[in-house]
This record gives C-alpha cells, sequence and structure tokens, in this order.
C-alpha cells in the first residue's frame, strides 16, 4: 500500500509540473489523434479490399489496436520515463540522490517519473476498445475480460523488466539508450497481428523483443483465441522475467560506483 | 561553382568522420526504415494470398517488389533537417550558419548525401535479403527503369525542399515534433506507404497526383516496377518540375521570413 501512496505522490508531483505547461494537453492530444486516425485509415484501407487479415476480422483487428495504444499509453506513462531517467542519472551521478532514500532503490527508479499526458493514449485506447468491445458483442463474456485484464498486466510486467534489464546494462556501458529506440520503432508492428508475420520476426517480435505479449496476446484473450497454454506460457514469462531483472538490478546496482565514490 | 563544389565536398567528410562515430543511431534509422515498409509487405501479401493471389492488378510477388523498391526509394529520400532545425534554432547554433557566406541549405543537402552514401550499401543488402526470402517480381521496360532516374533525383531535391521549408517553422514555434506528425500522416497515405496509390479510387488517385507527396516517394517506384505508361510517366516528369519550381519558391520565402524573425540568444 505504501508503494501506491508513493506513486501516488509522484503522480500528483508530475501533474503539478505540467499543469505549469498547459498548452502540451493540446499538443500530445493532437498528436495523439494523429496517430490514431493513421492506425485507423490503414486498418479501413486494408479492409476495403478483404474480409479478414490472417484469419481475424476487422472487429478484432480494431481490438488489437485499442490494446496497442492502451499498452503503448501505459509504458510511455511510467515505464519508459522512468528507465530513460535511470539511465542518464546513471551517467551524471545523479543515482546517488535515489540511492540515499529509504525506500528500495528499483521502485523508486521505475516509478517516480509520470508523464502525465500520456494518459491520453490510455483513453483513446479504452475508447477503440469499448467500440470493438460493442461490434464483437456476446462474443466478450466475463471469462474473456478476466483473461484480457490479466494478460495486460502480464504483458506490461513483461516490457517493463525486458526495458529494466536494458536500462540495467547502462551501469556497464554507458551508452544504451540508442537500444532503447529500436523498441520504439519495433512495437509498431504490435498494430498487426504477429501470427501474420513470417516465423522468424514472429519469433523476434515474441522472444527478442517481447512486443507480441503486449500487443496480441491480450488482444486474442479479448476476443476469446487465446490457448490455456499461450495464457500460462505468458503468465509464467512474466514471473520469470520480473525476478531476472530484479537479480540482474541488484548485481547492476552493486556495481555502480556513484560520482564521488 | 568551384566553392560550392568545395563546400560539398569538405561537408562529406565532416558528415563521413561524424557519422562513423554515431554508428548506434544509423543502425536505428535503418531498422525503421526496414521495418515499416516490410510491415506493410507483409499485411498487402496476406491480402492478396486471400484473394487468391492478386488485389486489383498487383500481385503477391508484385507487392513484394513494390515493398522492397519503397524501402529503398524512401530511405534515398528521407530527411531528418526538421529535427535538426528545432534544435539549431533553439541552442542558437543557427548564428554560425548564418555567418557563412553561401546559403546553410548547400551544407544540408551535402550532409544528407554524405550520410546516405554510408546507409545505401547496407540498405542494399538488406533489399537483397528480403528479395530471398520474398521472391519478388516486376518486369519495367528499359524506358521506365531509365525514366526512373531523373524521377528520383527530383523526387530527392523536392523532398528535402518541402521537408526543409517545414523546419524553417522552427523559428516561429517550439513545436516542430506536432507540425511534422501532421505532415507525416499524408505523407504516408498519399505517397503510397501504405497502400500502392492504384489501388486507391480515382478521386484519392487524382488528390494524390494533385499533391506533392506522390511526386517524392511513389512514382520513382511506380516507375522503377513497371507499373506506368510512357505517357503517364512523362506526365509524371512534368509533375515534378512543376513541384520542384513550387518547392524551389516556398523555400525562398520561408527563409526570408524566418531569419527576420530569429533572434540569438545574447544577440
Amino acid at each position: 500500500m505504501n508503494y501506491l501512496r508513493l506513486l501516488g505522490v509522484f503522480f500528483r508531483v508530475s501533474v503539478m509540473d505540467e499543469l505549469a505547461y498547459r498548452v502540451n494537453f493540446f499538443v500530445q492530444l493532437f498528436q495523439s489523434l494523429l496517430e490514431l486516425a493513421t492506425a485507423l485509415g490503414g486498418l479501413a484501407v486494408v479492409f476495403s479490399f478483404t474480409d479478414t487479415l490472417g484469419g481475424w476480422t476487422p472487429d478484432e483487428v480494431l481490438a488489437l489496436i485499442g490494446v496497442y495504444f492502451l499498452v503503448g499509453g501505459i509504458i510511455g506513462l511510467v515505464i519508459q520515463p522512468g528507465m530513460e531517467e535511470l539511465i542518464s542519472s546513471v551517467r551524471d551521478g545523479s543515482l546517488d540522490f535515489l540511492l540515499t532514500m529509504p525506500e528500495d532503490a528499483q521502485l523508486l527508479v521505475s516509478i517516480h517519473r509520470v508523464e502525465i499526458w500520456k494518459l491520453i493514449d490510455i483513453v483513446l485506447g479504452l475508447g477503440v476498445l469499448v467500440t470493438a468491445i460493442l461490434r464483437l458483442g456476446a462474443r466478450v463474456g466475463a471469462a474473456q475480460a478476466g483473461y484480457f485484464a490479466a494478460m495486460v498486466i502480464a504483458g506490461a510486467a513483461i516490457i517493463y523488466s525486458f526495458w529494466l534489464i536494458l536500462a540495467t546494462l547502462s551501469f556497464w556501458f554507458v551508452r544504451v539508450e540508442n537500444i532503447l529506440e529500436i523498441f520504439a520503432s519495433m512495437y509498431e508492428a504490435g498494430r498487426w497481428p504477429v501470427s501474420l508475420y513470417p516465423g522468424w520476426l514472429r519469433f523476434a517480435l515474441t522472444f527478442i523483443v517481447p512486443v507480441a505479449f503486449a500487443t496480441t496476446v491480450p488482444a486474442e484473450a479479448l476476443i476469446g483465441r487465446l490457448s490455456g497454454e499461450t495464457l500460462l506460457g505468458a503468465s509464467a514469462v512474466a514471473v520469470a522475467l520480473l525476478a531476472a531483472s530484479r537479480l540482474f538490478w541488484l548485481i547492476g546496482l552493486h556495481r555502480y560506483s556513484g560520482t564521488s565514490a | 561553382m568551384r566553392a560550392l563544389i568545395d563546400l560539398y565536398v569538405q561537408q562529406f567528410k565532416t558528415t563521413l568522420a561524424s557519422t562513423l562515430q554515431y554508428r548506434a543511431s544509423l543502425v536505428i534509422w535503418m531498422i525503421a526504415h526496414i521495418l515499416e515498409p516490410l510491415v506493410y509487405l507483409i499485411v498487402w501479401s496476406a491480402v492478396s494470398e486471400t484473394n487468391g493471389g492478386q488485389v486489383g492488378t498487383i500481385t503477391t510477388q508484385g507487392f513484394a517488389a513494390y515493398y522492397i523498391i519503397l524501402m529503398l526509394v524512401n530511405h534515398v529520400t528521407y530527411t531528418w533537417i526538421m529535427y535538426e532545425y528545432e534544435y539549431r534554432v533553439r541552442e542558437g547554433n543557427l548564428s554560425f550558419a548564418l555567418l557563412k557566406p553561401v546559403h546553410p541549405i548547400h551544407s544540408d543537402i551535402a550532409d544528407n548525401l554524405s550520410s546516405k552514401m554510408i546507409t545505401l550499401p547496407m540498405m542494399l543488402a538488406a533489399a537483397a535479403i528480403l528479395a530471398w526470402i520474398f521472391r519478388p517480381s516486376a518486369s519495367p521496360a528499359l524506358w521506365s527503369l531509365a525514366m526512373s532516374v531523373p524521377a528520383l533525383v527530383l523526387a530527392f531535391l523536392i523532398r528535402f525542399l518541402v521537408e526543409w521549408a517545414l523546419a524553417q517553422s522552427a523559428f516561429w514555434t517550439t513545436r516542430v515534433s506536432a507540425i511534422n506528425q501532421a505532415y507525416y500522416v499524408p505523407l504516408l497515405f498519399l505517397s503510397g506507404q501504405i497502400v500502392p496509390l492504384s489501388l486507391f479510387p480515382p478521386s484519392i488517385q487524382i488528390l494524390a497526383s494533385v499533391l506533392p507527396f506522390r511526386w517524392m516517394i511513389g512514382f520513382p517506384v511506380e516507375l522503377l516496377t513497371g507499373q506506368l505508361s510512357p505517357l503517364q510517366g512523362w506526365i509524371g516528369l512534368g509533375a515534378q518540375i512543376v513541384w520542384l519550381a513550387l518547392s524551389l519558391a516556398l523555400v525562398r520565402t520561408v527563409w526570408r521570413a524566418g531569419v527576420r524573425v530569429y533572434s540569438a540568444v545574447g544577440a
């Protein structure tokens, strides 16, 4: 509970910071709407020539686009800002300040920066999801909703661990922010079902850069296509990666020597 | 003229040195440039497969050829000048460029071309690998290939000039990224990146031919994949020349107005 309270505090600080720059809200809204228009426009063009894409109907791909924006928003809201800050604070030594605080350092690093305008992406994503669910109708029941929530959490945990592992590399190598840039361009491939891609690319998007867990898997859970094995598998991967990233973080932190040490 | 050639050569040496220093950002640009057309290649191949191997007049192999060539054309014509200009104006670095006795656009063009001399071989290698995986097929006539050379040069110039003019918006606003994005949406749809323009309904095709986007990317790709008749090719070159003139005029006006409002820190 203490952690949630801390997250609330950091969130409030970010809100107070950002309210000084209110135009940013409209700029972000404008950019998010353009991005959504591009995604929906692409969908409309493709489905004007076909009824199914790799076995997915238009409404199912619409649900996927909703997930893409929702999870992208979560990543942009807390995961990405925190990890970028971590990398730069290892480089300039300001991580010292965080380490002296009486809370777990990994937790502080992960939640102490919040990019509040990314809430717009989350709201837009939820809007698209609701539209898709209404169109899919009776196919989405309580069980699907439950699996969906579980898979969004698992996907976010997998992406978080993935970023934490990469960001922790900055204890050894000074310039790693470029690797995170690659994630951004790979994430765009998640706008389409990964089952569409040839095996080698599907493999890369699942196990090298885990985009599939963040987008396709939750969408499959929602539309009732997810097999029990994938559900268990994704949950297991999430738990394993959380543990692995924690371990790696502790090893990395051990190496950190700070500015004055 | 002599001085200008010297400038281009010198810029090439500088860019070469600095590009080789920042190899990682090169790789990032390349991944983005390969992945985006690759995704649409796969999407359209899937659509074509469900439709019995063809969409409109384009076969599955035709889509592979279209998108692999588009990947190369997009890479040859792209610019990063909008990001760069925002930085220059904000940091006041532009002041140094203004002191030089030549128009700053020359060193920008030279910088762009030099950097691509380094990346193009890698993009060609990527294209070869994709060609090996996706088995593209296209049968452009010889005249079509010949015409694609001036078309590609004009496409580069139009895109460079338009985006350079757009980059000058940094003189008036610090929200350049929003402007960039507003520009990229029509560029994506109307340059043939999301779908080959010939698959659009006639009304949108006309719109695409009136606006500059098709002449920056789509037109050279259509020539290289042999989609056009000779008449369409000549009309296209004509349209490109018109847009070249318009974009030159745009650059001149915007630049003059922009420098007037520019005030560097400390000036």
